[in-house]
């Protein structure tokens, strides 16, 4: 498919509301949407709950089966499932790390564990590509790795220094243990182990400013990177959200291919929301469609579609 | 008129209106209704007082590490934060409430 030349939308298919804040951040359910599995999506919010949805196969509609709350006592700020999708992460202001299990699959999610050691707000969790690991990062500036052990222990490996200022998102590779965490420090850093769980800064990138209003596309040349999940139409569309209430979709662009890769503008979404867009996320199996959350309180389900041209 | 709101707005550690102390100035405001963007410029009237609003900017020159201090006004998950802190709440009502002479 080109999709250069094709003229393309991103439609509302549904507003969820229910959360009584600020919507933070948002996170897709691995596995589901696919083979007969209806497509579940968390949601967390300054109202200092997570809440999780589930798409209806027969209407197409998603409604809330959970509000996971009593565990944060300030406002959840991000979540991460595991990549098995059994367990939910939080990170929250309050300085801790919630997770949560629903054992019986049936939305009876129960906090299994806290991590704390954080000193002030924490702003994100990610679990590594096997599960094994879980990061986070505060205001506080640094960022500590827990290892995943039996039974819903976590174990706190190491807490990685080096940004002066608050580190704002922490996320591993999608293939290996290598971390990222970015920082109002201007910063981004890159850290990685030696096989002994003796982590450290093997790169820091530092060639912009965190709020010059520009998205970075950096290349690695370890290896070749893919986005998606082998659907190679749909390979590598970025999605943002921005505090102009916009949602943007960017495209590999096919010129300029001498230096590496170039990115377009591929659609512009205004007042995609009433406020702040504060986090979009791909659904993981189909990639026609899109989730957002907003500073207005609510999350949104898009559908990304292919006018037919009128001749 | 959003002076209106800004120029009554005590300052917490003076007893008198931010507008009484040239701290804001109807100059110093402006409105840019199509992108929702609201820029106000202030000058603190010590060198280490903040108080958050919408976009702020610290006049350049006149404090101590006003990049610094720029971005952290602006900074929207810090100013959330610092909202959920009961303490700082009732010092932000306090200075918002109309001063009676």
């Amino acid at each position: 498919m080109n999709l250069a030349d094709e003229n393309f939308e991103l439609r509302e298919v549904q507003r969820l509301e229910g959360h009584t804040d600020k919507v933070w951040g948002l996170a897709w359910k691995p596995a589901t949407g696919v083979n007969g599995i209806p497509a579940v999506l968390a949601s967390c919010s300054g109202d200092k709950t997570i809440r999780v949805w589930e798409q209806s196969p027969a209407t197409g509609s998603f409604h809330c089966k959970a509000v996971l709350e009593d565990a944060h006592t300030r406002t959840v700020r991000s979540c991460a499932w595991s990549p098995c999708g059994k367990l939910l992460a939080t990170a929250s202001f309050d300085a801790t790390t919630a997770i949560w299990e629903d054992a019986g699959g049936d939305f009876d999610f129960v906090c299994v564990s806290t991590l704390e050691g954080h000193e002030n707000e924490v702003k994100s969790v990610s679990w590594n590509a096997s599960g094994s690991r879980i990061a986070t990062c505060a205001r506080d500036k640094t960022v500590w790795i827990w290892e995943v052990l039996p039974h819903n222990e976590y174990d706190n490996l190491t807490v990685l220094q080096g940004h002066t200022q608050d580190v704002k998102m922490v996320q591993w590779h999608p293939s290996v243990d290598i971390l990222f965490s970015c920082s109002y420090d201007n910063t981004i850093k890159v850290w990685a182990e030696d096989g002994d769980d003796d982590w450290h800064c093997i790169q820091t990138l530092d060639e912009s400013s965190s709020d010059d209003l520009t998205i970075k596309i950096w290349g690695a040349d370890i290896m070749k990177m893919h986005s998606g999940d082998g659907n190679a139409d749909w390979d590598g569309i970025i999605s943002t959200g921005a505090a102009d209430d916009a949602i943007r979709l960017f495209v590999e662009s096919e010129d300029g291919l001498v230096d590496g890769p170039k990115y377009k503008l591929l659609l512009k979404k205004e007042k995609a929301h009433d406020m702040d867009v504060n986090a979009v996320q791909w659904s993981s199996m189909e990639h026609k469609r899109l989730a957002s959350a907003s500073d207005d309180g609510t999350v949104k389900i898009w559908e990304f579609i292919q006018k037919k041209l009128q001749l | 008129m959003f002076t209106h709101h800004i120029r009554d707005i005590k300052d917490p550690e003076h007893p008198y209106p931010l507008e009484e102390l040239k701290v804001i100035t109807e100059d110093a405001i402006e409105v840019d209704d199509k992108r929702s963007h609201v820029r106000v410029t202030f000058i603190p009237t010590v060198e280490h007082c903040i108080m958050a609003t919408v976009d702020i900017r610290v006049a350049p020159g006149t404090h101590a590490t006003e990049a610094a201090v720029n971005k952290q006004l602006n900074d929207k998950e810090r100013v959330a934060a610092a909202l959920e802190n009961p303490n700082l709440v009732d010092m932000v009502d306090e200075c918002l409430a109309p001063s009676f002479e």
